[in-house]
Formats: C-alpha cells, sequence, structure tokens
C-alpha cells in the first residue's frame, strides 16, 4: 500500500461497517479501492493482483490507519488473513487496536521502509517475514530489520491475555479509589 | 509536592488508580459516552464473558451516527442494517442500566454536542468515547480521547483503562486572526501548519491569547480537529468562559467553593513541562478551506493551490498528484470560483447554535444556487429547539436548504444522507478523506460561513465578498 495515510475510511468504508459482529469485515478490507461501482474487483489495485493474493502482511508508508476509532478497521485485516502491517508511523488509535487484537503493527525507521518498499515493487509477491519472537523483520533481500515494541505489549500479545481479566482481579482497588473520589471531588462521578 | 506540574500531571495524577506489575497504569474513567456505531460488540463481548457494569451511572449511551436526519422519522427510515444497530443501543442500554438518549429523545444529538450540552463533562474530568472526535471534549478542560471498541469494552467493564503514561505536548496558538473568520478557520490553519503527524501526541494542551480569546463553542470546534493533526486529546485549562459556560449547564457546581477552586487550580504551573513544547504565530486573513483528501491540505480560498514540485521525494508527488486527480482539481489556481453542487452544515465540529447562527446570517433573505443541493442538520435536539426559536429554520428553508433531524449526517455518510460519486461538497465536518461522504465524494471542509457562501453562489466563495 504505497502511499502515506491510509485511513481508517479507506481501510474499511462506511457501508461495510454497518453490522453488530466482528466477522465477515475482510470482504470489505479496502472496499473502495478493491472494487468497483458494481462490486467487480479493480484490476490495477495491488490485493488484486496475483502476486499479492493470499498476502499475510501489508506494507505502507507513514500514518498508517489514521482517523477514525473503527475498531472494523482492524477486524477486517484479521479477517483478510492479516497479521501483520509494517509503516514508518500509526495513527495512534489503530496502533492500540491492533495490539489488543492481536493484528502486530511493526514500525520501521521511513528509509527502511522505502527499501523494503522498493524491492517488493520490482519483485512483486518476494517474500517477506515479521518475527514477533526476535522483533526483526526480513526483507525479500534477506536483511534483517529489528523493530521496537513494548515489552509489555509484546507479551500479552504473545501471550493473547485478556487485559480485563488482569483487571477485574483489582476490583477492590477500583472502588475504593471511587469512594475515595467521591469524597474529595465529588463532582468528577 | 513543590515541584511544578503541567495540566496534563494534574488529571494524571488524580485518575492514577494503582501501577500493574507490569509497569503500566490503571486510570480511573470518570465519564463514557457509548454511541450506535462502535458500541454493539463490547457489549456483546461482555455477555460472552458473563461480566456487567462497575458504574453505569457514569456511562451514557447516545444514539447518532445510524440516525436518518428526515424529518418525522422512525427506525423504518434508517438504512438497511441501521435499525438493529440503533436498537441494539436501546436493548443494550437497558439490559445493562444505562442512560439513553435515542432517536426519540427529546435531547439526543451527536454525542460530542449532547455531552456538553447536558453537563456531562466538567473540567478535570477522565472522558471516552469509541469515536475518535471525542478530542471535542478536552474544550472544557477534560481529558477526553477516542478508544476501539475493546477498550469500551475495557471501561464498561472496569470504569478504568490499562495504560502507559503517553507523552504531552503543549501548543500555543499567538497572532490575529481578521474579522469575519472562525474557530473553524483556525484549527485548518493549524492543521496546514503542523500537517497530520500521526505521531502520538496522547495530550495536546492548546493554549495562548487566541485559544483564550474563543468562545466555549469556538474551543469545541478547535478541540475537535486535535486528532486530526495527531493529537488523541486536545484540552484547554478552565477558565472565566469555561466556568461560565459551566454555570449554565451545572447550576449546581456553581455554589460549591471546593469544586470552583479545584477547576481553578486545573493550569499549568509556572515552570511545568512537556514532553515537547509547540508554538505557532498565527496570522489568518482569509477563510481557510482544504483542497485534498487529508485534513492538512489546506488552502485560503484566493491562493493558489500547491504546486507539484513543493513535495520533495516521488511518493510525495504521487500522493498530491493522487489527491489532485481525486478532487478533480489543478495545481496553481485558486479555489474560489470553483463550482459546488453540495453543502453540508453540521456534525460535532460545527452543528452547534453559534454555527447555524453563523451561516444564517449570510444565507438570510437569499438563495441557495440551483446547481446547489444544500442540508443543514442541527448537532442535537436543543440546538434544534434554540435555532426554530430564532426562526432560523425558517431562514434556512427559505432559502432552500433541507432542515434535518440531528445526527452525525452526512459527515460519516452512514445513515443515507451522502454525496454523489463526482460530486464537490463544502462542508463544516472533519474529515475529507476519499469517500468518506460517500464513494467518489470529493470534499471540502470549511466553516459555516464558508459553506453558506458556497450555497448561495453555487461555487467556493469568500463569504466576506457576500457579506
Amino acid at each position: 500500500m504505497d502511499r502515506d495515510n491510509v485511513d481508517t475510511d479507506a481501510i474499511i468504508p462506511q457501508r461495510w461497517l454497518i453490522t453488530v459482529s466482528r466477522n465477515g469485515l475482510g470482504k470489505g478490507l479496502f472496499g473502495g479501492w478493491r472494487y468497483d461501482d458494481e462490486g467487480r474487483p479493480k484490476p490495477g489495485f495491488a490485493m488484486n493482483l496475483g502476486a499479492f493474493q493470499n498476502a499475510r502482511i501489508i506494507l505502507s508508508r507513514s500514518n498508517y490507519g489514521c482517523g477514525s476509532s473503527r475498531e472494523h478497521a482492524v477486524w477486517a485485516h484479521l479477517d483478510y488473513g492479516i497479521l501483520a502491517v509494517i509503516a514508518s508511523s500509526f495513527g495512534p488509535i489503530f496502533y492500540d487496536n491492533a495490539l489488543k487484537n492481536g493484528l502486530l503493527p511493526v514500525v520501521l525507521p521511513a528509509d527502511q521502509v522505502a527499501a523494503l518498499m522498493t524491492q517488493v515493487n520490482e519483485a512483486p509477491g518476494a517474500a517477506c517475514s515479521v518475527s514477533l519472537a526476535d522483533n526483526t523483520v526480513t526483507g525479500p533481500d534477506g536483511r534483517s530489520y529489528p523493530f521496537a515494541l513494548d515489552a509489555v505489549r509484546r507479551d500479552l500479545l504473545l501471550r493473547g491475555a485478556d487485559d480485563i481479566a488482569i483487571t477485574l482481579q483489582m476490583k477492590d482497588q477500583i472502588k475504593r479509589f471511587q469512594e475515595c473520589q467521591r469524597l474529595t471531588s465529588p463532582w468528577l462521578e | 509536592m513543590g515541584s511544578a506540574r503541567s495540566l496534563f500531571d494534574k488529571i494524571w495524577d488524580s485518575h492514577d488508580v494503582a501501577m500493574l506489575p507490569d509497569g503500566r497504569h490503571l486510570i480511573h474513567i470518570d465519564r463514557h459516552l457509548v454511541h450506535d456505531l462502535s458500541s454493539p460488540q463490547a457489549f456483546s463481548g461482555l455477555r460472552e464473558q458473563g461480566r456487567g457494569l462497575i458504574s453505569p451511572h457514569r456511562t451514557v449511551a447516545v444514539a447518532d451516527h445510524m440516525v436518518p436526519t428526515l424529518a418525522g422519522r422512525t427506525l423504518a427510515c434508517a438504512v438497511p442494517g441501521g435499525a438493529e444497530m440503533i436498537g441494539a443501543l436501546e436493548d443494550n442500554a437497558r439490559e445493562f442500566g444505562i442512560d439513553h438518549y435515542g432517536m426519540a429523545h427529546d435531547r439526543q444529538g451527536i454525542v460530542h454536542v449532547v455531552a456538553p450540552e447536558l453537563g456531562m463533562v466538567v473540567p478535570g474530568m477522565t472522558v471516552v468515547c469509541g469515536d475518535s472526535h471525542t478530542c471535542t471534549l478536552g474544550a472544557l478542560g477534560a481529558w477526553a480521547w477516542g478508544i476501539g471498541t475493546s477498550e469500551v469494552e475495557h471501561v464498561l467493564a472496569t470504569q478504568t483503562l490499562v495504560m502507559r503514561r503517553p507523552d504531552a505536548a503543549r501548543l500555543t496558538l499567538s497572532g490575529v486572526m481578521q474579522p469575519g473568520l472562525s474557530a473553524k478557520d483556525l484549527a485548518l490553519y493549524v492543521l496546514r501548519e503542523i500537517g497530520v503527524h500521526g505521531k502520538g501526541m496522547g495530550f495536546l494542551e492548546l493554549a495562548g491569547e487566541l485559544v483564550g480569546g474563543l468562545s466555549m463553542e469556538g474551543r469545541l470546534t478547535l478541540c475537535n480537529l486535535g486528532i486530526e493533526a495527531g493529537a488523541r486529546a486536545a484540552v484547554i485549562a478552565p477558565d472565566d468562559v469555561t466556568l461560565e459556560y459551566l454555570a449554565a449547564v451545572r447550576p449546581d457546581l456553581s455554589g460549591s467553593v471546593q469544586a470552583q477552586a479545584a477547576m481553578r487550580g486545573l493550569r499549568s504551573d509556572e515552570g511545568a513541562r512537556y514532553e515537547q513544547e509547540l508554538a505557532l504565530d498565527v496570522a489568518l486573513d482569509s477563510p481557510q478551506m482544504t483542497w485534498g483528501i487529508n485534513p492538512s491540505q489546506v488552502v485560503g480560498l484566493h491562493e493558489p493551490l500547491p504546486s507539484l514540485e513543493t513535495a520533495q521525494e516521488g511518493h510525495m508527488r504521487d500522493r498530491l498528484r493522487a489527491a489532485y486527480r481525486y478532487m478533480g482539481l489543478e495545481p496553481g489556481r485558486p479555489l474560489a470560483g470553483t463550482p459546488v453542487q453540495r453543502v453540508f452544515i453540521g456534525s460535532c465540529t460545527n452543528g452547534r447554535l453559534s454555527d447555524l447562527e453563523d451561516a444564517a446570517r449570510l444565507i438570510a433573505g437569499r438563495k441557495v444556487a440551483p446547481s446547489v443541493q444544500a442540508l443543514v442538520v442541527p448537532g442535537s435536539k436543543a440546538v434544534k429547539r434554540a435555532a426554530e426559536r430564532q426562526g432560523l429554520d425558517k431562514v434556512f428553508r427559505d432559502a432552500g436548504f433541507r432542515w434535518g433531524e440531528p445526527g452525525c449526517s452526512m459527515c460519516v455518510g452512514m445513515n443515507g444522507d451522502y454525496v454523489r460519486p463526482g460530486e464537490r461538497s463544502v462542508s463544516t465536518t472533519n474529515r475529507n478523506f476519499e469517500g468518506r461522504q460517500g464513494p467518489g465524494a470529493r470534499t471540502h471542509l470549511a466553516s459555516p460561513a464558508s459553506a453558506a457562501a458556497a450555497a448561495i453562489a453555487g461555487v467556493i466563495t469568500d463569504h466576506r465578498e457576500l457579506a
């Protein structure tokens, strides 16, 4: 996805959001770019090219996932089968949403993203991999590109842990906080 | 204490419930707003896990994204699938004991318009909503930010969020704005100068004389666009303007010496530090409008559109070229004079009473150009009633506008109000992304006055030339 500012409206346009379910959103992934007005695949779009069919990684530029907070954008990636997105930066809400759902957002410096983009464009479909176990991206040239990820969030991702369950263990502390706030600043309730 | 604390430090410290063993913090959420688009999956998650709400009275449900705007609307007017989402919100609110402002409620409206009107947001609060424009509410001195559906579920179940301390920044706006220009022009100008960072400014304090000089409604507009600059929350420290506004919507707090003192104390101490300090000296002399496909692609109405040579790198040039192609525009020419087919006045950016007044002043006694379809949608039922008391509905209708029922409408294009492919729309909304107002829609973000002028002239026009 060789562009900056890929927004969540582009990732999943409005008409695919009309649902109360998390599932089935893959068909709307990049729907506006992927299909013409009659719903036929647009021939020039990357996802419709043979070389990129069954892709599991998206490579983009800067500010990927900016815009609306719709978590549907992340669910659509997962439903389609995308496991990781590599970009030089992300929209902050998309980044959080991705980690919470097990989609790996990988931040690499812009020059490394540009190098990968050149390789992928020159040899469409060339293999590229992302390893969460050792925090590296391996490009088509075989070179490793290390990336940083918050250690705690990496651990949660690897374990598939449920933040709500962890928090609910602290229910008593939350209740105590609320009682204290009620005494000191009741207008915040 | 001793050491100088920023506004952010103060709000963070007073909401830090505990530190988890892994170093993250549990932050208490004082107010949680939920709406029809981003909440159904969160409630399903709760139900599947057999979980309930800790503090249902801190949660408020408002139907806004999917609601139709037609006069006399019912659920039958909703787009296919919409009634199910609106109904799910109502059912979930009933099941979990949450106050619900549904389509028929006499205080219904867009969540970010309704929440301040009802006094649900006060200075020093933490406020979240599954909607990126929750940053709007920072105008009241609250730390308010948009979250995803998983986080909505987390807040419903625990009244907290787990997070690392976000980066905090302060942007000071000084300088001058010519008469007739509005908070929207200022917000667009800031986007043009700051760009769509996409890099975490988790908390952005907006400060400076230009900010202090804005009305509360102007501040809500300015903060609304904070997310478009990459700031998750945009917050203005409470001052006289804030407390006066609050006195009207929360008279119960006026008598509390303790509350008044606490709210007055919500400002950055002398010498307090932010991770980033930004300053912008503003010299705003003409209406601002977006020309491209992201909210930072902004120009003054008479300026030439940027040439492709302004982009250094090849892919940046491609990006400009793509924006021109999508918008059907050419570099070098000004926006003024470009024909328009649609005008929309409304949304959480500009659907408040002062916005409707600004537009109506220009429209009074005039007619919408025959080539234009124009729609005005008040941000809430309260705004609608107040406008009707002033006769603004008649002004708009007489000119040829459709006068809608409150909702998100043509901002997000999900409720049946949308712009047709290739049509050019001047809109008071917050996003001009490709397809945002409908597939192929060409959106120009603008102030209410600029939108009104475009409706009358049928082309993009400096409203000061009409006035």
